[in-house]
């Protein structure tokens, strides 16, 4: 442990990158003799390493060479995984949560639904982009909430790069808010979403069709336009449910307008329905340490839920990061299901599966599948260097790298944390200590 | 600071209404050995031996500690042993699951002020999140607030995480009240257009209603009066203040405020802020009850950082991990490790044993029970926790609980394990959860 401890401290100690010059290209680099975690839900190789050329993964795992005459590091005692992705979160939409002139996170009083389109609201300098990369999430898909409708509108994928280019895919995905929150937003009663739902769906195919007519439509021109890519399973939908019989409901949906591509997102009583849901072929993105009753649609609601839809075969991603969760929470909320294991009677994830949860699944659901969350030839060269088992609460990373680019990881936090190492104001104030 | 055993113990209880009821529930005499023990009070003993018995710590020791007869051995080898863990910062009960608007009980949000309400009044003793806290939190006392929709809230109260028909049978006995108050941006959201709708309005309110109470407290106390009674309480020292407020400039005017009022602040919550006056923090003997890392969601969290935690221990202030939150309770230990490792990577080294003093005797003391639970000592309410593993990795949970002295949670036991009323009948009854 103490030689580990004194190489990890030798890279810390390296001088970190506080600010990107002008122009970045992709360095080539390998790292040697590291703790290796694939993110294909294997489990973590001893010894192994990463090599990174043009800015993505050619090599990674046991035995790999490394090409002569590239910059090596050697990562004894530090583990190395691909960047993390969240499945979904609000991070580049917000600066304070509860300011709402700097809140882009739902459209509010718009009179547009389906077309809302989150890309160009996402600030690439935001504050929790900054604290997404040094937490080691790269790629995120980021969504508005249901507010005017239940239709929420559309998602995009982003990396968390310090550059200006933060949107990887516009528009990546529709979202729909069903069961309790649904009904709420279609008029009071599941009932009531339902038939907006169906009525949505005719109009979008009609209107792919050429025969919408505006004038006996519900929806405006924009949001029966957008849907028409989801009709026709251009666009995923994700489909907001947490009670077991919504579930059914949805899987039913997918069976009348056959050509929808479900997610389902939630899904607290998944674990009741669990086989359904996998013999549908629908992935899940589940919050994973839900465990209260929190509506009555969450009754059922157990931190085993994800380990027992993944037994049943359920493809399943952890990480609705939303408010004043930050997108680093998910290596805490992965590793808590591995500490199911060693809990009687709970259903657990191994660590391999955990940290899938968090990387090349996301990433698959994000329709960036064995491009990133994933240390394999060919996918971007998202790489982190961590200080200890990534899943592990005292653990960090030390360096991140985004297509191959190595990136800064201050903030204004910290900042604050260097301003503040002491309270000395002997000779000025602390507004002059920056 | 004063407790309620300081003032007379039984006595003063049996002055109070609606008093506690909560018993102790059997135990046996039970010697956990072999485990690394943290004593709560900032002491660790590898390979440990903790005996208790009557529901009372008898003796806590290394490996040649005599176990008297009659003890029932557990062995804790590879596993760790604290005190129960304690959340100063709750609202299960009061804003319970399901969050159903009929279950809203914690913000009285008809005046600004609103000392004459107490928390206990709204306590759903049936609240599912308090077996949570106790299985995967191993939370064996908790203290219950009122909302910070108010700059007075009202009354809080502490109570056993101990399943009961009703609240004073989870009522810790002795246990002396807590006041609720709040800063910022809350009162002054709520109630903008009654006022106040400015921080200096916040302060103006707050001054007034205690140079109000000063009065009430400095007279013959006949008129009942509910809400000088609880401030006359709090300037007689004999309540605790607890007061929520984000940001450094704010406390040190609160500081001054109370100073000026005659009172004492025990603790400020979700003190995000702290690490920036640690030294005025420490001077003024007060504690800062705060999570890990949460940032950003309003404007006055804005400076929150994760090293908080390690920079107030640094300045010889008092540290406090608390939950706000029935998600955060269940995993409090966690929450420390996390700030813990963010002290270390800015060269705060801070020892295990001392982490786990932020979530056991620390919030004791500022919750005046430190007498009676909060660290493993002869003579103190057997509230533990056995874990399977470090409490502060991710890895672990907590195997068994108990409090004093009695078994409340078996992971190896299906039916020691609390299922509230409502859970009854209702898909995953009973399930791990």
């Amino acid at each position: 442990m103490s030689t580990s401890k004194l190489l990890i401290a030798a890279l810390a100690a390296l001088p970190l990158l506080t600010a990107l010059p002008t122009a970045v290209s992709a360095q080539d680099f390998a790292i040697t003799n590291a703790t290796v975690a694939i993110g294909d839900g294997g489990e973590p190789i001893e010894g192994g390493t990463v090599v990174v050329r043009g800015g993505k993964v050619s090599a990674a795992g046991a035995g790999v060479t490394v090409p002569a005459g590239i910059p090596v590091t050697d990562g004894t005692g530090a583990w190395v995984t691909p960047g993390l992705v969240v499945a979904l979160s609000d991070v580049g939409v917000y600066d304070v949560g509860a300011v709402s002139e700097s809140n882009d996170t739902t459209g509010g009083s718009s009179p547009f639904s389906a077309a809302l389109d989150i890309s160009p609201a996402i600030n690439p300098a935001a504050q929790q982009m900054k604290l997404a990369r040094a937490g080691g999430v790269t790629r995120a898909s980021v969504v508005t909430g249901a507010r005017g409708s239940i239709f929420a509108g559309q998602g995009a994928v982003v990396d968390t790069g310090a550059d200006p280019d933060a949107v990887m895919k516009a528009r990546a995905f529709q979202y729909v808010e069903l069961g309790e929150g649904g009904a709420r937003l279609a008029g009071g009663s599941r009932v009531a979403a339902h038939i907006y739902l169906r009525n949505a769906m005719r109009e979008a195919r009609a209107f792919a069709a050429g025969t919408w007519k505006g004038d006996e439509a519900m929806l405006t021109r924009a949001d029966a336009e957008a849907l028409g890519a989801v009709v026709s399973g251009k666009q995923r939908l994700y489909v907001e449910v947490e009670r077991a019989s919504d579930i059914r409901i949805v899987i039913a949906l997918g069976r009348e307008f056959p050509k929808l591509d479900i997610v389902l997102v939630g899904a607290s009583e998944g674990w009741m329905v669990a086989g359904e849901i996998a013999a549908a072929g629908v992935p899940v993105i589940a919050d994973a340490l839900d465990d209260l009753p929190q509506s009555f649609e969450q009754l059922g609601a157990t931190q085993s839920n994800v380990g027992r839809m993944v037994d049943a075969g359920v493809e399943v991603s952890i990480g609705r990061i939303f408010g004043e969760e930050i997108p680093a929470y998910v290596t805490q909320y992965a590793g808590n299901l591995v500490a199911l294991n060693n809990v009687p009677g709970a259903t657990g994830l191994t660590w391999g599966e955990a940290f899938a949860t968090i990387s090349s699944i996301p990433a698959k659901i994000s329709g960036i599948g064995g491009k990133a969350g994933v240390l394999k030839a060919g996918a971007v060269g998202d790489i982190v260097i961590w200080d200890g088992d990534p899943l592990e609460v005292s653990s960090a990373p030390v360096r991140v790298y985004i297509d191959g680019v190595e990136q800064p990881l201050d903030s204004h936090q910290s900042r604050l944390r260097e301003r503040y190492r002491d309270l000395d104001e002997s000779d000025l104030p602390k507004a002059y200590d920056w | 600071m004063a407790s309620a055993s300081d003032k007379g113990g039984e006595t003063a209880i049996a002055d109070v209404p609606f008093p506690s009821t909560y018993s102790a529930y059997p135990g046996a005499p039970t010697a956990l050995i072999g485990a690394t023990v943290f004593d709560g009070a900032g002491d660790r003993i590898d390979n440990g031996t903790v005996l208790f018995a009557d529901g009372k710590v008898t003796a806590i020791g290394d490996a040649s500690l005599t176990i008297p007869d009659g003890y029932t051995r557990i062995d804790g080898t590879g596993k760790y042993v604290t005190p129960g863990i304690i959340d100063i910062h709750s609202h299960l009960g009061d804003y319970p699951t399901p969050s159903v608007a009929a279950h809203s009980d914690g913000n009285e949000a008809t005046s600004p002020t609103t000392p004459q309400v107490w928390a206990e009044h709204s306590v759903w003793p049936q609240d599912p999140g308090f077996s949570r806290a106790l299985a995967n939190g191993g939370v064996t006392s908790l203290q219950i607030l009122p909302g910070s929709a108010n700059l007075m809230g009202g009354r809080s109260v502490t109570l056993k995480n101990v399943p009961s028909r009703t609240v004073q049978g989870m009522k810790f006995p002795g246990a002396p009240y807590g006041f609720k108050m709040a800063c910022g941006e809350n009162p002054k959201r709520v109630y903008s257009s009654r006022g106040p709708s400015t921080r200096m309005g916040n302060f103006a309110i707050n001054r007034q209603t205690w140079a109000d109470a000063k009065e009430y407290a400095d007279g013959d106390r006949e008129t009942r009066n509910l809400a000088k009674e609880t401030l006359a309480g709090v300037l007689d020292g004999d309540i605790l203040v607890h007061n929520h407020c984000y940001r450094a400039d704010e406390m040190a005017q609160v500081l001054d405020m109370a100073k000026e009022a005659g009172y004492k602040v025990t603790a400020f919550h979700h003190a995000v802020e702290s690490y920036k006056i640690g030294d005025i923090l420490r001077e003024a003997d007060v504690c800062s009850a705060i999570w890990a890392d949460w940032w950003g969601f309003k404007m006055e969290a804005y400076d929150g950082i994760p090293e908080n935690a390690a920079l107030i221990h640094q300045a010889g202030a008092c540290v406090i991990v608390h939950s706000d939150s029935a998600n955060g309770i269940q995993r409090l230990n966690q929450e420390a490790a996390k700030a813990q490792a963010s002290g270390k990577r800015m060269g705060i080294d801070i020892a295990d044993a001392e982490i786990i003093r932020w979530l056991t005797l620390n919030p004791a003391k500022a919750m005046g029970i430190d007498d009676q639970t909060g660290s493993l000592e002869a003579g103190k309410m057997a509230d533990i926790v056995l874990w399977n593993g470090d409490p502060l990795s991710v890895y672990s949970r907590p195997e068994k609980v108990w409090v004093d002295g009695a078994m409340l949670f078996d992971s190896s036991d299906s039916k020691r394990r609390p299922v509230s009323d409502f859970e009854l009948g209702q898909p995953g009854e009973g399930d791990v959860k």
